[in-house]
Formats: structure tokens, C-alpha cells, sequence
């Protein structure tokens, strides 16, 4: 299958990869741009591991193809922190144990970015909802919760 | 200067046991920094995938590769034929039967393993699994386990015909796989004879499956030039893999390394060995390069581990006051084609025996039969503690169905069986030792805090409007640690574990054990295990698991035993280091080991102020400045084999409400108490309740693997396999006491699996309290709407 060159923004650089137009997005992060901070987690579209921001909205990368990110803006988890440190969303994660075996984690944070920035008051009510394309196994989702509300906050008063 | 403050300070600058420490592993997997094994990738590496078989029972009459060879990039096909000549094409299971790597004469159950093939990435093999031709000549089907030991039942197994002395037992069919009894038949039966009261309840625990996010998966890395063996895998056991794959390949122990790195959950799904493991394994063996193997969802959820599959009858013997005079439990098991039951190896129904709950009961009976399905192998695995799952779930059930059949109320019913607070160390009737428990103090706490009596004064005004609210209520023991060598093993391996402790010269700590974490925080807790012992901030302390080049061989991380049996490990090694600090500060201080005393961080001279060497200014002169005699350096190793398992307990209650024209359950409110004595990081106790219940949720009330006649699994991906979302799941409560257990080092018990082992039935039991005043005493999970909906619709309850 003859490969495509495709440009698009990832975490603020310009990348250009060589894929074939079946290829899927999560796999050209992982695999040919070793940021492997999202994951894969099923293959029905349904756990949101792969979770990454394209143009201002979560996308299941498990879900797109490279080609179709061409001129894109993509951000991962690996361009959450800055040089002046962790994202406060990800301390936030940190401060109320919202991960175990972290797994879900990059695709939670990268939807988390984005929902408070969608809502950037959120009730538990409207977290549930708001979180609810991203799968967990290990926290029972009261602790996440509790780390977006803090976050929330914390992000109002920055 | 104010030495209490200061005393505090140091001490709350360990961040030891007892502090909810942040956790040491948060900062890489939220970078997206950790190292799970798919992002691992090696010079040379290859893709391996599995051609699987659609049947669950067939014949194989050829399996042509010619044009998945042909394809460009497609480097193997390996199928039974490549792995026979090696004794590869079956593999031992922990339970001590063999499993097909990849089937030879015929496959035994749907999207078993048929072909492995090699090739440059997964696109490519994906595409070359579509090009394997296999021929098949189905073969009658059996799935219903209570048709497996009849006269008509078709032969699974043709590979054991004729062997009818199996591991565990004789078999008293071609289908039938182990009988397993424990307690006194006879003088059971007497009782139930002539007890004034009996009641019987039939009940299944549905096959489900752990599902852990991250799949199974594996990269195998022979390297010809040094003849070593590297393989990165999932593995909650990696040196009994270790071992295994040693003697399976005849590759010597020094000369294999596996590498368990970070896990994306585990939950018993990844104790065992998988064919993709060793096809992986033979394939990069053959080719000389890496070859990495990481199955999908579907092939998850269909052909790993599965959990439960009890078909249980519980019954018991009582007097009009509710005693419990005998328990009698009968069990069908359905193992699927395979035993592969991860089990200790004298246990082919795990600690089934544990039956007898929190209550003193006098007889007990319990037998265990196994058989073989068109299924995939599993058993124990999803928070199960050795099918204690199950056997909390049919005396928890079973003492409901006795409550309500004396008009008893079920905290009542309890009250009066608890096995009491001065009563332990209590044996049971089938054989354990419960090491601690204040049963009734947990009860009255949860009773208190909702406002029991309140509940059912509310249930009684629903019930005469028609509406339904049920309680469930569960006190359950369970038991973990497994175990005391001279009854607990795998595969003939003595079930300890292990700690090695390592005090650099400047004081920061080295610190390795044989358990494997995958999410639960053992390279927080474990830190802190060590800082309170040694007085070293868990800051200044590394941990790692997972290595076999590196950690001390431990038996690995399942049925909640790292607390138990690593963290005794790590307490013990620590104070081997302690003990020999003492000696290295007499010797400092010019004073006898008896004139020091320890606070916090340092030995002091009784009575003396400011004489005093801290366990940094120790291990600077462990380096350099011993008593004659003494060895340098700051260091210790214990294997710790546990004297008895832990058995922490719990008291769990759940409200719901049913909607009575759809069948939909609202869970109105759960509150869980768990007491596992010490607590080591209330914070990760917390996180691993909230995980575990959710889990039960999932179990109780929607999860199921359903195979239809053909043998088709149904369900088998996230489309109907019930994972819930953060919209479905109920918000906990957590509570606990703290009841020691007196013979851990530090009185810690595990409790990763209590939660889910003990919510399970709570939401039965709630579902069922529902439907009680109706005459209702057992619902079978899961308790989706459709299956709630048919039973208001059988009770006639329905408007229209």
C-alpha cells in the first residue's frame, strides 16, 4: 500500500510522517513518533485510553487515521507539563489519587483538558457525564472526579 | 529545643506507615512516561499475531500457510507441527493439566490459538492471518456443564482418554476434571437430618472476566550470540515464569531474564502463561529476533483468564432461632477445555473452603466437582483471593435465604452466628485459622451510620405504596496471603515471598521484593513500610518489582498476598538492617547495645542527651567504620514464609431502588467497612475499595460472558461486555476499624480484593431484599434491567 506524506502539529512542533492511509492515528503516535503516552485499550471505540486534543476537541485516536490529521493541531500527554512544570490538571491527578495503574490515564487527562476548558465549573454530575467516553479499571472514577473538581478549581484561581 | 515537636516532625517527614503518601509512581504515568510492555521496542523486532479458530469444537483437517508466507513482509507461520518436535504444542497449566499452545488435531474451544504469524509490523500480520487457510470438521458441542458427566456428552479431552487418574482426584468421566471435598460428610449430613430448620438455596456465579485495560501481551528477545533470553511480559508472577520457561526450553534460569515493567492492571487476568507467550517465545527462538506479541480486546475477553463459573448449592442447618448448626455446599465448576485454574497446587478449588464466612458453625460439608467445556481455561482470577468470591458469595446468600425463611432480620441472623471477638485465633470447621476479627463492633458501625432501622422502617411504607427498595447486607471474611509453604505452593514452589534492602553509604535506600505491582502502589507502600522501620524518608527510598536479573524470587502479586507476605518480608529484612545499625552505633557511641533506645531515626543513649547517631550517620560508617569483625556495608534479604494467611473482614451495605415498569436499579447509596488491621497508606486502601467495588458493580449487575449452543461466545468486546462509565458507577462510602492481624510483623492483612469479593453479593443481596416480602429468596446475576424486568414481569407486578 503506497504511503502518504502527512504534516500536522504535535505538542507545538510540525511533524511530518510517511504512512499508509490505513494506518491509525494511535498508532502513529506510538509507534512511529514513540510518544506513547496514549494507549490502547479496546477496539470497538469505547475506552478513550488513546484520548488525544485534535483542533480543540478530545478525539479517540484509535478512531481516526493519520491521514486525516494532515494541518491539524494535535496535543498528547507527553505536552502537558511545561517547562515550568506539571500541568495543574496532572498535579491534580497526583494530589487525589485519581490513577492506579495509570493506564487510562494520558487518555483522562487529555479529555479532562479539554472538558474544563468546556466547562470550567463542573458538578459532579456534569464530570460524570463530561468524563464519561473514558474507561478506568482501577479507581471506581470517585477519585478522578475529585482530581477534575480540584483541578477546576485550582485552574479558576491560576 | 522542643524535643516532642522535633520527635513529630521526624517522624512525619518519613512519610512511613500510616501517611497517605502521594504516590512515587504518579509522576511518570502522567507525563506518559511509564514503560508498558507495547511501548517497548527493540533493533529487529517482529510482529506475531494469532490465526484463531471460529469453532468450539473441531476437527482440524489442514492449515495451509502458502500465501500468508507469500505476502511481502511475513518473515513465519508457526503452527502445532513447528512446535511439537520441540514438546511445545502443549504447555503445563498451574493446575496441573496441560493446555494446547496451538492446537494440533482439533480445537477445543472458539478463537482458540491455531497459528502463530511472524512478520515486519501488526498491519502486516493482520493481514497475513486472513491468508491462513484451516480446514475444520466441527465436533457435537458441549456448554452446559450440568450435561458435561453424562452418558451422551461428546469427549472433550481425546488427549486424556484412558487417563483417568487426574492431578487432583480420579475422574470419574472423560469430561470430568477433579472431585475436591473438605469438612465431614457424614457427620454434616446427621445434622441436617435432624435439625429443626433447613433451607437450600441453588445459585450461579456467572462466568465473567477481569478485562484489565491493558491487554496480555509479551516481547520475546532470544539473543543467539549470548544465548540469553529476555521477555518483557504482563506478568503478576515473572520468576515462576521464570522458572517455568527455564524448564520448559532447557534454557538454564541464569541464562533467562523476564521483565514484568509497568502493568496496566493486572486483576489476575495475568498469572498465568499464555500460548502468545510461548509461541512468542519460540518464534523469536527460531528467527533470532525480537517478536512481540499484544493481543486485542476481543481475544482478551474470549480466550484469557475468565473468572467464576460456580454452579453452587449452599445449604444450612439452624435451630428456630437462627444458630447455625451445619453448612452443606455442593459445587459444579465449569473450567472451560483447560484446567488452567491459577491455583496453589493442593487447592483445585482455591480456598472454596473459607465457606463457612464470619460464622461459627459447627459441621461443614463442601464438595467440589470440575468439568471440562467448549470454553476457554480460567477460574481464578478478578479480584477472587482463590475462589473466595464464590464461597463468600454462597454462605452470604445462604444465610439470607435462612433469614428470611425464620422472618429473622438479616443483621440479626448475623448478630447471632458472628464467630466472636474472644474467640480467635478461631478454626473453622473445614480447616482455617481466622487470625483476628471484631465482627460485631464493624456491623453496629454500619448500622449506625445509615441508619438501618430507619432503612426498613422506609421499606416498609415503599413496599406498601408497591415500590421496590431492597438492602442488601454482607459480612464477609475473607482470606489472603497465600501462603504457609507447608500447604501452599505453585507448581511445587513454596509460596513465600521476599525483600531484599539495600542502605547506600549516604543513606538513600535500594529496595527490591518478589511481588509485581500493577496499579495497587507497591513502590509507595512498600517505602513506606521501610522508612517507618529504618527511619529513612520513603522519599530517599527506590523500589522495584518485576525484574528477575534483579529482585529477590517471590511468587508474585494475586489473592491480596504482596501486604501479607512481601510487606512481612520487607518489615523483616528491615529490621535485619536495624538490628545490625544498632550494633554499628554502640560502637560509635562507646556504649552497649542495651544502653540504646530508638526514636524514629535514631539510636540514643538512655539517659544521655545529644548521644545519639542517626541511621544516616550509621550508614555512612557501615562503610567505613565497623566493630571489628563485622561485615561492611548496610544490606539484608528475607524470605518470609508466612506462619498463617491474613483474614481481613468487612461489613458492606447497599440501598437500591428498582424501577418497576423497566427493571432499571438506581444504587442509591453503598457504604463499606473494611478493617485489614495496620494500615499502611489510608489513601491507596481507599483507591483500591473504590476500584474493587466498582468491579462488583460491574459483576453484579451487568457483566456476563454468555456462550450459545454452538459454543459462540456472545459479548466478547466492550460493545455488550459491561464496563462502567463513570455515569453508572455509584458513589462509595468507605469506613473501617482496625483489628491487627497478631502474626504480621507489622498486623497488616491484604484487602485489595475485599471490596470486590464482598460487594458482589451485597447487591445480590439488595436486589433480592426487593423482591423479599414477594417470596423471593435468590436472583441470579447479573441483575441487568431486561433480566430484573422479567422478574417483576413473573411476579405479575407489572401495570400493563
Amino acid at each position: 500500500m503506497a504511503k502518504q506524506a502527512v504534516s500536522f502539529t504535535l505538542n507545538g512542533k510540525t511533524v511530518d510522517v510517511l504512512v499508509e492511509p490505513r494506518e491509525l492515528l494511535i498508532h502513529t503516535l506510538r509507534e512511529n513518533l514513540n510518544q506513547t503516552g496514549a494507549h490502547i485499550g479496546c477496539e470497538t471505540s469505547h475506552c478513550g485510553v488513546c484520548t488525544v486534543d485534535i483542533d480543540g476537541e478530545s478525539v479517540k485516536s484509535c478512531t481516526l487515521l493519520t491521514v486525516q490529521t494532515a494541518g491539524s493541531d494535535v496535543k498528547s500527554v507527553e505536552g502537558m507539563a511545561t517547562a515550568d512544570g506539571l500541568h495543574v490538571i496532572q498535579q491534580a491527578f497526583v494530589d487525589e489519587h485519581g490513577l492506579q495503574c495509570g493506564f487510562c490515564t494520558p487518555g483522562m487527562l487529555m479529555r479532562a483538558y479539554r472538558f474544563l476548558q468546556e466547562n470550567p465549573d463542573p458538578n459532579d454530575e456534569e464530570i460524570r457525564w463530561g468524563m464519561s467516553g473514558n474507561l478506568c479499571r482501577c479507581t471506581g472514577y470517585q477519585n478522578i472526579i475529585n482530581a477534575v473538581k480540584t483541578a477546576a478549581k485550582n485552574l479558576q484561581q491560576a | 529545643m522542643d524535643t516532642v515537636a522535633d520527635k513529630q516532625k521526624r517522624e512525619d517527614s518519613l512519610n512511613g506507615v500510616g501517611c497517605s503518601r502521594k504516590r512515587k509512581e504518579d509522576a511518570r504515568f502522567i507525563q506518559g512516561k511509564g514503560n508498558y510492555t507495547d511501548d517497548i521496542k527493540m533493533p529487529g523486532m517482529l510482529f506475531a499475531d494469532m490465526v484463531r479458530s471460529p469453532y468450539a469444537h473441531a476437527r482440524i483437517i489442514s492449515i495451509n500457510t502458502e500465501k500468508a508466507l507469500a505476502l511481502p513482509g511475513v518473515h513465519a507461520v508457526l503452527t502445532a507441527a513447528d512446535l511439537k518436535p520441540l514438546n511445545l504444542h502443549w504447555m503445563p497449566t498451574l493446575a496441573g493439566d496441560v493446555q494446547a499452545v496451538l492446537a494440533d488435531e482439533k480445537v477445543h474451544f472458539q478463537y482458540q490459538e491455531v497459528a502463530l504469524v511472524v512478520a515486519d509490523d501488526r498491519y502486516i500480520a493482520a493481514d497475513a492471518i486472513d491468508l491462513v487457510e484451516v480446514e475444520y470438521e466441527e465436533l457435537p458441542v458441549l456448554v452446559d456443564p450440568h450435561k458435561a458427566m453424562t452418558t451422551e456428552a461428546p469427549i472433550l479431552r481425546e488427549d486424556l482418554v484412558g487417563k483417568m487418574e487426574g492431578a487432583h482426584s480420579t475422574r470419574k468421566h472423560d469430561n470430568h476434571i477433579f472431585n475436591w471435598q473438605a469438612g465431614e460428610k457424614d457427620a454434616t449430613d446427621r445434622v441436617f437430618d435432624a435439625a429443626e430448620v433447613t433451607v437450600s438455596q441453588d445459585m450461579v456465579y456467572h462466568r465473567v472476566h477481569p478485562c484489565p485495560l491493558e491487554t496480555c501481551g509479551c516481547v520475546a528477545s532470544m539473543d543467539k550470540i549470548n544465548g540469553k533470553l529476555t521477555v518483557y511480559l504482563t506478568s503478576q508472577a515473572p520468576h515462576v515464569v521464570r522458572t517455568v520457561v527455564s524448564m520448559l526450553s532447557g534454557l538454564p534460569e541464569s541464562s533467562v531474564r523476564i521483565v514484568s515493567p509497568d502493568i496496566g492492571g493486572g486483576f489476575g487476568n495475568k498469572v498465568g502463561i499464555y500460548p502468545g507467550y510461548v509461541a512468542s517465545i519460540v518464534a523469536s527462538i527460531v528467527l533470532g529476533v525480537p517478536v512481540k506479541w499484544v493481543e486485542d480486546r476481543m481475544e482478551n475477553i474470549s480466550t484469557t483468564a475468565f473468572a467464576r463459573d460456580y454452579h453452587m448449592r449452599g445449604e444450612l442447618a439452624a435451630d428456630s432461632n437462627g444458630i447455625i448448626k451445619a453448612l452443606r455446599v455442593n459445587v459444579l465448576a465449569d473450567h472451560g477445555a483447560f484446567d488452567s485454574c491459577a491455583d496453589p497446587s493442593k487447592f483445585p478449588a482455591g480456598f472454596m473452603h473459607i465457606c463457612t464466612g464470619s460464622y461459627d458453625i459447627p459441621v461443614a460439608h463442601l464438595n467440589v466437582d470440575g468439568v471440562y467445556t467448549n470454553k476457554a481455561p480460567g477460574g481464578v482470577s478478578y479480584r477472587c483471593s482463590f475462589r473466595v468470591t464464590e464461597a463468600v458469595y454462597v454462605i452470604e446468600r445462604t444465610i439470607d435465604v435462612l433469614a428470611q425463611k425464620l422472618g429473622i432480620d438479616k443483621a440479626e441472623i448475623r448478630r447471632r452466628n458472628f464467630v466472636k471477638k474472644e474467640q480467635f485465633p478461631y478454626t473453622t470447621c473445614l480447616g482455617f485459622e481466622l487470625d483476628s476479627g471484631d465482627y460485631h463492633t464493624a456491623l453496629e458501625k454500619v448500622l449506625d451510620a445509615v441508619d438501618y432501622k430507619g432503612l426498613r422502617r422506609e421499606q416498609e411504607e415503599k413496599r406498601a405504596n408497591g415500590e421496590l427498595m431492597g438492602i442488601g447486607l454482607v459480612t464477609f471474611t475473607e482470606v489472603v496471603g497465600a501462603g504457609p509453604s507447608k500447604s501452599c505452593d505453585i507448581l511445587g514452589v513454596g509460596m513465600f515471598d521476599s525483600a531484599e534492602i539495600r542502605v547506600h553509604p549516604t543513606g538513600s535506600v535500594m529496595a527490591r521484593m518478589g511481588t509485581i505491582t500493577q496499579g495497587q502502589g507497591h513502590q509507595t507502600t512498600y517505602a513506606q513500610i521501610i522508612a517507618s522501620e529504618l527511619g529513612i524518608t520513603s522519599d530517599e527510598i527506590a523500589i522495584e518489582e518485576g525484574d528477575t536479573d534483579t529482585s529477590p524470587y517471590g511468587l508474585g502479586t494475586y489473592g491480596s498476598r504482596s501486604t501479607p507476605v512481601g510487606g512481612a518480608a520487607t518489615a523483616v529484612a528491615a529490621r535485619k538492617i536495624k538490628a545490625k545499625a544498632k550494633k554499628i552505633a554502640a560502637h560509635l557511641l562507646e556504649v552497649s547495645e542495651d544502653d540504646l533506645e530508638w526514636e524514629v531515626d535514631r539510636f540514643k543513649v538512655k539517659g544521655v542527651p545529644g548521644q545519639e547517631k542517626t541511621m544516616k550517620d550509621i550508614a555512612w560508617a557501615a562503610y567505613n567504620n565497623v566493630p571489628e569483625g563485622m561485615e561492611p556495608g548496610l544490606e539484608a534479604v528475607d524470605y518470609y514464609d508466612p506462619p498463617n494467611f491474613t483474614f481481613p473482614f468487612g461489613a458492606y451495605l447497599c440501598v437500591v431502588d428498582i424501577d418497576k415498569d423497566t427493571g432499571v436499579t438506581d444504587i442509591r447509596r453503598f457504604y463499606a467497612l473494611d478493617d485489614c488491621g495496620t494500615r499502611i497508606n489510608p489513601m491507596i486502601i481507599d483507591g483500591q475499595i473504590h476500584g474493587g467495588l466498582t468491579e462488583g458493580y460491574a459483576v453484579a449487575m451487568g457483566q456476563e460472558m454468555p456462550y450459545d449452543e454452538e459454543g459462540n461466545l456472545l459479548g466478547n468486546t466492550l460493545m455488550d461486555y459491561f464496563l462502567p462509565t463513570f455515569v453508572e458507577t455509584p458513589k462509595w462510602e468507605t469506613d473501617y476499624t482496625v483489628t491487627p492481624s497478631p502474626h504480621h510483623p507489622i498486623g497488616a492483612k491484604g484487602v485489595a480484593e475485599s471490596p470486590h469479593v464482598g460487594s458482589i453479593p451485597t447487591f445480590t443481596s439488595a436486589m433480592v431484599d426487593a423482591f423479599a416480602h414477594l417470596d423471593v429468596t435468590h436472583m441470579d446475576m447479573p441483575h441487568n434491567a431486561y433480566r430484573v424486568w422479567k422478574q417483576i414481569k413473573a411476579l405479575g407486578l407489572l401495570d400493563n
